[in-house]
């Protein structure tokens, strides 16, 4: 239950966003946080529930054919990471609420981020198949792009958020492609299943290739050396954002993959490298490179890439201890981390900089803010009772405790912690307790501020002031929950049952004389802060020849490449496209036909009718005379004649309803493409000889081609199971005896709905083609030589109904002789179509009484309710349901089921089509208002003649 | 009557093929026109050609005997008829308002409307 609802809790939060923050804007804060903090106290009451051996799981069926399932399992770790994403989440949400300008789109936004990302990151950690962690490590991804790109409006905001999407997107594929290894060589896509198989899975040859990649993932995602400049840069996204992302969450993402895969890969050789030299790498640049910046959140975002190369580091050397002080500072950093970023915030919104040199003596004007980064500065800086000292106590003791490399680890960690000491300082005591800069004389201090300086909200100091005494309150009693938060845990990370008990006070060793060194270079440093600041430009010089130039470097060049390639592809020239698509279907086609083998010409004109020869002569002429034609009114009837005599075939050919619809349909396609010819210039000759010649040539070969592929095609002799077990069900299971409308609203509904969604569609998109305003002239024929004919108007009047009444039969008879929704419904919109030819689209749109996209609409909602009857039955979805047989005096035998309810979808949907495409093309030709116009009715006459002949 | 259908189709191909070349937008239309007989045709005609009854059951009987046409192309033709249409019509009403945007009915100069 929790599991499950900690994916969907967040998410639902997310989908409300905007609801709630329009409706009560100033309480939306609070009301958005109850998802996260009922998450947290759940969270909390499983504490002590949850131990190595006893974890929580969950499983629902997905895709079981791609072992890709919905498995959820709460372990130590995922618990750890489960009450920080929470709990500090919670926080956020409430501190964002005051920070951010109280308008309801933005806060909507925000919201609407914030929550999708902590559906990601609790996904991430509860996840126990390794798809699903991919799916969710995604997740935090693109929703962590939205929330560093928040200020959209910002070019920069925008570039720098891209950034982190490519850089931890690309990770991210890197880390699929590591997992389906990883789950391939265990043979298992569940992850604890993976992890149980420990050290010997490792051996095998596709983990070994897996590793690399899953490595790629994690240091991507959690700003390791080579790829850690995005981190810095992604202080471009609000501060509440910056609080989430880089204390307790997505940072924070690549290190519990770390955490989770260590008993795996930990004894590997490329682990016990990579790991710690990548992760002392990014500590020491980290640390160093903070140490000259003048920004409070740049310095909070470098002290965040010198904490994870430490943790990074650290589950590199693994071993208990190293693993259990990996874990105690990342809990400490992720206190005192979101506690500084959200002082910043409240230094910005106070003071209106975040510059330090112009920073000081805040401590009187913001006390409460002061109290919070304070603690949270000793905490980072390693100050007992707070929880940081403790972290840094057993860094200290595992450097001390390693064989061969304690020296050299130890003195890393010792230069990392002692700046780290300096940076904390820098972001959490200068600004309050410095003496304020003596920027002139006789002015008073705040004059050079921005703003004038005062102590933020109540919403602003809640998430600060919490964190800042959690901080110092499981720093003094760590006995009290290091058994409960940490075995678990630890007993995960290292893969075996491990009981941890913590104290405060280890008495006078090793690790506290180390304290007592960081304490001195600490505060040594940091005695030098105005000094190292006038050198701002060491930082620049290490940034230009930062790894983030080869990002640049490659980024512009996919993009000029691209951009090259494009234009060379993408030309805008129609005919090249054409000539591309042609050939390559010419060429696999004959490809084909050649790999089969045997092409043959057995046939012959033996059966072959003399009529048949005079139709098929007739057609093949009157294909030239369209195709070579000089004006459209010839090429229009080479084609009427050409679709007339397909009609034809049809009907010799065994296909009645084929043929009825082909002749329906050719009539009007021939009617409609002549009335909206009149809004077209007519046919020009544009194309040169040449190409007119290469055309004639290509199109031969395309004709030689398929005359070949349909000969060839013919010979195959197919099997005639599916065709004859569809005729013989017809009647015994779909009481119908017209085979193929069977086969249409029943077998194979499905591909029937989906055409006539088709059909809606393009009526929708002809509707935006040729859109009709209220103001816009109707076609009126009164304006035109067909408005003068008295013959057409009546014969319209009469017909009208007429069509109706036959279409109804056809629809009805449909099933059992020729007939159907198709037919059915081209026959009443001819009726229409010709109505509206004569008497006006204006009248003709009365006449059908609805709009024709309504027709439409309530069309494919008939076809798709008859769909659901069944399931509400308990039948599957689209199975025919019947009505017992009953008879009536006219009609006799009646079957009524819902093939016909949806044959009744079928007809609406293509009389709404046809109607609303005719009406649409009638009302482009003859503007009412303007008779005299550009068309007028002089000019139809002799272009009419042609055709009539 | 396969070879005579197979011509058929050859012509309405090359048709098709040669009128979607041209540069003007409504010969562009009246090949789509072709291109949609063309497979119709073709599919009907790959389907096997039965020059016997209708795939119908008669009145007084519970199953077809005998020789008659496949039902099963029919279907999947009937429904591409219709649809071939739609995209006739959809391809006119673009074709109507591309000319009225841009200006003229020579595709080569829609090259120039776009980056």
């Amino acid at each position: 239950m929790l599991l499950i609802s900690a994916i969907l809790a967040p998410i639902l939060g997310s989908i409300v966003s905007f609801t709630v923050t329009k409706h009560w804007t100033r309480w939306a804060s609070y009301i958005l946080a109850i998802p996260p903090a009922a998450l947290f106290i759940a969270f909390a009451s499983q504490i002590g529930n949850i131990t190595y051996l006893e974890t929580q799981s969950v499983s629902f069926e997905w895709i079981p054919a791609l072992q890709t399932n919905i498995d959820l399992q709460l372990d130590g770790l995922g618990l750890i990471y489960g009450l920080m994403i929470c709990g500090i989440g919670t926080l956020i949400m409430i501190y964002a609420g005051g920070y951010l300008p109280n308008d309801a789109r933005t806060l909507g936004r925000f919201y609407t981020y914030i929550l999708l990302f902590m559906t990601g990151m609790l996904g991430l950690v509860l996840a126990n198949n390794i798809i699903l962690l991919f799916i969710f490590w995604e997740l935090t991804s693109i929703s962590s792009y939205l929330l560093i790109g928040f200020n959209n409006e910002s070019a920069e905001a925008r570039r720098k958020a891209l950034q982190a999407l490519l850089v931890t997107g690309a990770g991210g594929v890197s880390l699929l492609a590591g997992l389906i290894l990883l789950g391939t060589a265990a043979d298992t896509y569940i992850l604890s299943e993976i992890i149980d198989q420990g050290h010997a899975l490792a051996s095998h040859p596709l983990a070994v290739a897996a590793l690399p990649f899953i490595l790629l993932g994690a240091f991507t995602k959690s700003a390791q050396f080579p790829f850690h400049f995005w981190l810095p840069n992604a202080m471009a996204a609000p501060t509440p954002v910056s609080a989430y992302l880089h204390s307790a969450t997505m940072v924070k993402a690549g290190i519990f993959l770390l955490f989770k895969l260590h008993p795996v890969f930990g004894m590997t050789t490329l682990w016990m490298v990579a790991l710690p030299v990548c992760g002392a790498i990014t500590l020491l640049y980290g640390a160093i490179t903070g140490l000259f910046q003048r920004d409070l959140k740049r310095i909070l975002a470098f002290t965040t890439m010198a904490v994870l190369g430490m943790l990074v580091m650290l589950i590199g050397l693994g071993g208990e201890l190293a693993l259990k002080s990996a874990l105690l500072f990342m809990i400490g950093h992720a206190l005192y981390k979101a506690t500084l970023f959200m002082t910043a915030g409240n230094i910005d919104h106070a003071t209106g900089t975040r510059d330090v040199r112009i920073l000081g003596g805040l401590k009187t004007i913001m006390p409460l803010t002061a109290i919070a980064a304070g603690l949270a500065a000793f905490s980072k800086g390693g100050f007992p009772p707070m929880i940081g000292f403790l972290g840094k106590e057993y860094v200290y003791k595992t450097s001390s405790t390693l064989e061969a490399a304690a020296p050299f680890i130890t003195a890393i960690a010792l230069a990392g912690n002692a700046m780290l000491l300096a940076l904390a300082f820098k972001a959490g005591i200068h600004p309050y307790w410095s003496k304020p800069p003596q920027l002139a004389k006789g002015k008073p201090y705040s004059r050079f501020l921005p703003h004038s300086p005062h102590e933020v909200n109540k919403a602003m100091l809640a998430g600060p002031l919490i964190l800042a005494f959690t901080s110092l309150i499981i720093g003094l009693f760590p006995q009290s929950w290091s058994d409960v938060i940490i075995s678990p845990a630890l007993s995960e990370a290292t893969g075996v049952d491990t009981t941890v008990s913590l104290y405060l006070w280890h008495g006078f060793n090793v690790p506290l004389l180390l304290s007592a060194c960081t304490l001195a270079i600490g505060l040594t440093i940091y005695a030098m802060r105005q000094w190292l600041w006038a050198r701002e430009g060491v930082a620049t010089d290490i940034a230009n020849k930062d790894t983030e130039n080869v990002y640049n470097y490659a980024f512009s060049q996919f993009v000029s490449q691209s951009k090259d390639l494009t234009h060379k592809i993408q030309n805008g020239s129609l005919r090249s496209y054409l000539w591309t698509i042609i050939i390559t279907a010419g060429a696999l086609v004959t490809y084909k036909i050649f790999a089969l083998g045997t092409v043959s010409f057995e046939h012959t004109f033996d059966n072959v009718h003399f009529f048949h020869f005079a139709l098929g002569a007739a057609m093949l002429i009157a294909t030239y005379y369209a195709a070579v034609a000089g004006s459209l009114f010839k090429a229009l009837a080479g084609i009427g004649l050409v679709g007339y005599g397909v009609a034809l075939i049809f009907a010799i050919n065994g296909a009645p309803d084929l043929a009825i619809t082909q002749v329906i349909v050719e009539t009007l396609a021939v009617a409609l493409l002549l009335f909206a010819s009149l809004k077209l210039p007519d046919f020009r000759r544009l194309s040169s000889k040449r190409s007119r010649v290469f055309d004639a040539i290509l199109a031969i070969g395309c004709g030689g081609i398929a005359i070949v592929m349909t000969l060839n095609a013919t010979q195959i002799q197919l099997a005639p199971t599916i065709s004859s077990q569809l005729a013989e069900w017809s009647y015994h299971l779909a009481k119908g005896k017209n085979i193929v409308n069977v086969i249409l609203v029943d077998f194979r509904a499905l591909d029937t709905f989906g055409e006539i969604a088709v059909l809606g569609i393009a009526a929708i998109g002809i509707s935006i083609c040729l859109p009709r305003s209220v103001s816009d002239p109707e076609y009126d024929p009164s304006n035109t030589t067909l408005g003068r004919s008295l013959i057409l108007s009546m014969g319209a009047k009469i017909l009208l109904p007429v069509c109706i009444i036959f279409s109804l039969l056809a629809l009805y008879r449909g099933h059992n002789e020729p007939g159907g929704g198709f037919i059915g419904g081209l026959i009443c919109a001819a009726g229409f179509v010709l109505y509206a030819f004569a008497m006006g689209t204006n009248k003709a749109r009365k006449k059908l009484r609805f709009d024709s996209l309504k027709w439409i609409a309530s069309g494919l909602l008939l076809a798709l309710a008859s769909a659901f009857l069944g399931p509400l039955v308990g039948k599957s979805f689209m199975t025919a349901l019947w009505l017992p047989t009953f008879n009536l005096p006219v009609l006799g035998a009646v079957h009524l089921g819902t093939p016909l309810i949806f044959d009744i979808g079928v007809f609406f949907v293509v009389l709404g089509f046809a109607t609303q495409t005719a009406y649409a093309f009638l009302d482009t030709v003859v503007p009412a208002n303007k008779p005299a116009s550009d068309s007028n009715p002089q000019s139809i006459e002799p272009k009419l003649a042609p055709s009539g002949k | 009557m396969e070879l005579l259908c197979s011509l058929i189709i050859g012509a309405l191909v090359a048709a098709s093929v040669y009128c979607i070349l041209r540069r003007s937008i409504i010969k562009f239309v009246i090949g789509i026109a072709f291109l949609g007989q063309a497979v119709n045709l073709l599919v009907f005609t790959v389907g096997g050609l039965n020059q016997g009854a209708p795939p119908i059951i008669p009145a007084d009987a519970k199953t077809i005997i005998g020789s008659y046409a496949d039902p099963l192309p029919q279907a999947l033709v009937l429904t591409a008829i219709v649809i071939s249409f739609g995209l006739l019509v959809f391809t006119l009403a673009l074709a109507q308002r591309a000319t009225k945007a841009v200006g003229t009915d020579d595709l080569e100069a829609f090259r120039k409307t776009d980056s």
